[in-house]
């Protein structure tokens, strides 16, 4: 092993690392720089990096939450910026829920004995089982259908009071149905990775609190909590990730003002004429949050990624 | 309520969120699909009001001919993909296993492609695929060759191309972790013996890693079926059905044709056929495990 490490490598080595390089970040690249570009640049096709640079179709993408009136443009028509803040709302709610129930559960199971791992991880795997596209139909119809409340009932009568609208009360078409399905999936992973955590916090530490007079629930959050902070950081990734990125249940349970940003760039793909700057753009703008997670977390990606794989 | 009450309820209180959560947003669902595919279900309906058909919707997707083109569709695909996928994976880590200055930095650009968004990974795709405006025709003009219709005359095999950019890194980091955890002194013990690289890759490296490679494959075979997004932006399942795989047919079969029923009765096919390959994969790590322990027990012996 010594021998290898001192020598230095083989030029062609070199080469095909940088070329694996190319290929692998290319393409996300060529994304970035096209949404700089003027429609007219990306069809006549000056290749390379001569060409003018414009935010214009980050304007026209956003037009619906600037400040500023957009000359180029006489009628914002996409309203991603709204789109934007439903995915912000559903992304972040959602972790934030997944990571509270998550931990607790986790904690539970570790420390009153409950299930062993085994059950634990079996059920995370089972769950990774399921395709969201398996989860749709029961989703869409008890979303819809079952998961109401009256509108005669003194709840609903409130709510359609309050918040106006027709017909029952239904947890399909908000931002609150959309996340509890994402907690749901996400559970699992989150519970199975901080179970790996929790079981090196000492049990001397949370002992000495009680003695010092600490009930269950502070022992909880004032010891445990702030020492598995990197497994909360991996589960915290992982759930925003699938909640950032989702499309296909985001789609069949959100109604026109809870649309997140895949649902648009699906529908705005879809269009005989699509409008390659725009959509490029509001590509990078769904792609950046991923992008600085795996910039400055990769370690701890890559340790959950391996995890999930090589531990059953 | 006392203090001792109160400690011994606390497990209780601590599951409860995840407990509650869990059985109704995702174990009520599948119960409910799998009621749902005996009955004539339409999206307006509630499922108490629909009709029950028996196995009506099983009946009508076993003799549909759609379905059995989706169905060879998703097959072709997953397996192609994860066959090539392996190959080039596990191929780039025997290459790379060495010490190299950056790798941390390699490895962060190469898992980039699946954190982004697959809707964003198929928008990059469609583009660099256009017939006049993408990567691949101009390149191909630049140098004087016919431009391709990727699209529609290969769609499948664009659709396969863009999944082994998006997930070889996967089974490329996997390899490579199980790589550098191999055990040292057999292959010290190789090349005192005087094997060459080829022959302790063959006879050595590639056979240690053989349970976490199994393991990678099957981990990746089940996700090749839940591929949708990707698909969806590039080829909408088009041109015909020639890139229709189960998940998309489906969604379709919802969405579009408002048969819930019979969806849900896909939904229940695909669900077994995923359970089968999970239970494989459990199984699997089982038997290592037993023989992992039957070996140990062996030593002891000997010892």
């Amino acid at each position: 092993m010594a021998a290898s490490t001192e020598k230095s490598q083989h030029p062609a080595f070199y080469a095909v690392v940088v070329m694996l390089v190319i290929m692998a970040v290319g393409p996300i690249a060529l994304m970035f720089i096209n949404s700089f570009k003027f429609d007219v640049d990306i069809i006549s096709g000056t290749s390379g990096l001569l060409f003018m640079p414009t935010i214009q179709n980050y304007e026209t993408a956003l037009c619906d939450i600037l400040p500023y009136e957009i000359d180029h443009l006489d009628f914002c028509a996409l309203k991603f910026g709204g789109a934007f803040m439903n995915s912000l709302i559903i992304a972040l709610v959602s972790t934030v829920l997944t990571l509270v129930i998550g931990c607790m559960a986790a904690y539970a199971l570790v420390r009153f004995k409950f299930m062993g791992r085994d059950t634990v991880s079996g059920t995370t795997l089972m769950v990774r089982m399921v395709p969201p596209a398996v989860l749709l139909v029961p989703v869409f119809g008890l979303w819809n259908n079952e998961f109401c409340i009256s509108k005669s009932s003194f709840l609903g009568g409130l709510i359609r009071d309050t918040f106006g609208g027709r017909g029952d009360v239904c947890l399909a078409g908000t931002h609150s149905g959309i996340i509890l399905i994402y907690i749901a999936m996400n559970l699992p992973f989150v519970i199975w990775i901080l179970q790996s955590f929790i079981v090196q916090v000492p049990r001397q530490l949370e002992e000495a609190a009680r003695m010092d007079g600490a009930g269950p629930f502070q022992v909880f959050f004032k010891v445990v909590l702030p020492l598995i902070k990197p497994g909360l950081a991996a589960a915290a990734i992982f759930t925003f990730r699938i909640a950032w990125n989702e499309y296909l249940l985001a789609s069949a349970l959100s109604d026109r003002d809870t649309k997140t940003v895949p649902i648009l760039i699906v529908n705005n793909m879809s269009e005989f004429n699509v409008e390659w700057g725009v959509i490029m753009a509001t590509g990078v703008l769904l792609a950046i949050p991923p992008i600085i997670f795996t910039l400055f977390a990769s370690r701890q990606i890559i340790t959950g990624m391996t995890a999930g794989a090589v531990k059953g | 309520m006392s203090t001792a009450s109160l400690n011994r309820l606390t497990p209780y209180l601590f599951l409860a969120p995840a407990a509650v959560i869990m059985a109704l947003a995702l174990l009520y669902p599948l119960g409910y699909m799998v009621y749902g595919s005996f009955r004539d279900w339409d999206p307006s309906q509630s499922l108490g009001e629909s009709t029950f058909v028996g196995l009506s919707n099983y009946v009508s997707i076993w003799g549909d001919p759609n379905f059995h083109e989706s169905m060879a569709v998703t097959l072709k695909f997953a397996f192609t993909v994860v066959g090539i996928e392996m190959l080039i994976g596990v191929g780039l880590a025997l290459l790379l296993d060495r010490k190299l200055r950056g790798m941390s930095i390699l490895r962060t650009l190469f898992i980039l492609p699946m954190m982004i968004a697959p809707v964003v990974v198929g928008l990059i795709w469609r583009y660099m695929y256009h017939p006049t405006l993408g990567v691949f025709n101009r390149s191909l003009k630049s140098v004087g060759m016919e431009s391709v219709d990727w699209l529609s005359q290969h769609a499948l095999l664009s659709v396969i191309i863009a999944d082994i950019w998006q997930w070889t890194p996967f089974i490329f980091i996997l390899s490579l972790a199980a790589l550098q955890s191999l055990p040292q002194s057999a292959l010290e013990a190789s090349r005192i013996d005087g094997a060459t690289g080829w022959q302790q890759i063959v006879y050595i490296k590639l056979p240690l890693m053989m349970p976490v490679l199994i393991v990678t494959g099957l981990l990746r075979l089940i996700d090749a079926f839940k591929v949708l997004e990707v698909i969806l932006v590039m080829t909408e399942g088009g041109p015909g059905l020639s890139t229709e795989i189960l998940a998309l047919r489906i969604s379709r079969t919802a969405t579009e044709f408002r048969e819930l029923g019979v969806a849900a009765a896909m939904s229940n096919f695909l669900l077994l056929l995923l359970l089968f390959f999970t239970i494989m994969m459990l199984s699997y790590n089982r038997w290592q495990e037993y023989r992992a322990l039957k070996a140990r027990r062996l030593i002891e012996e000997e010892l």
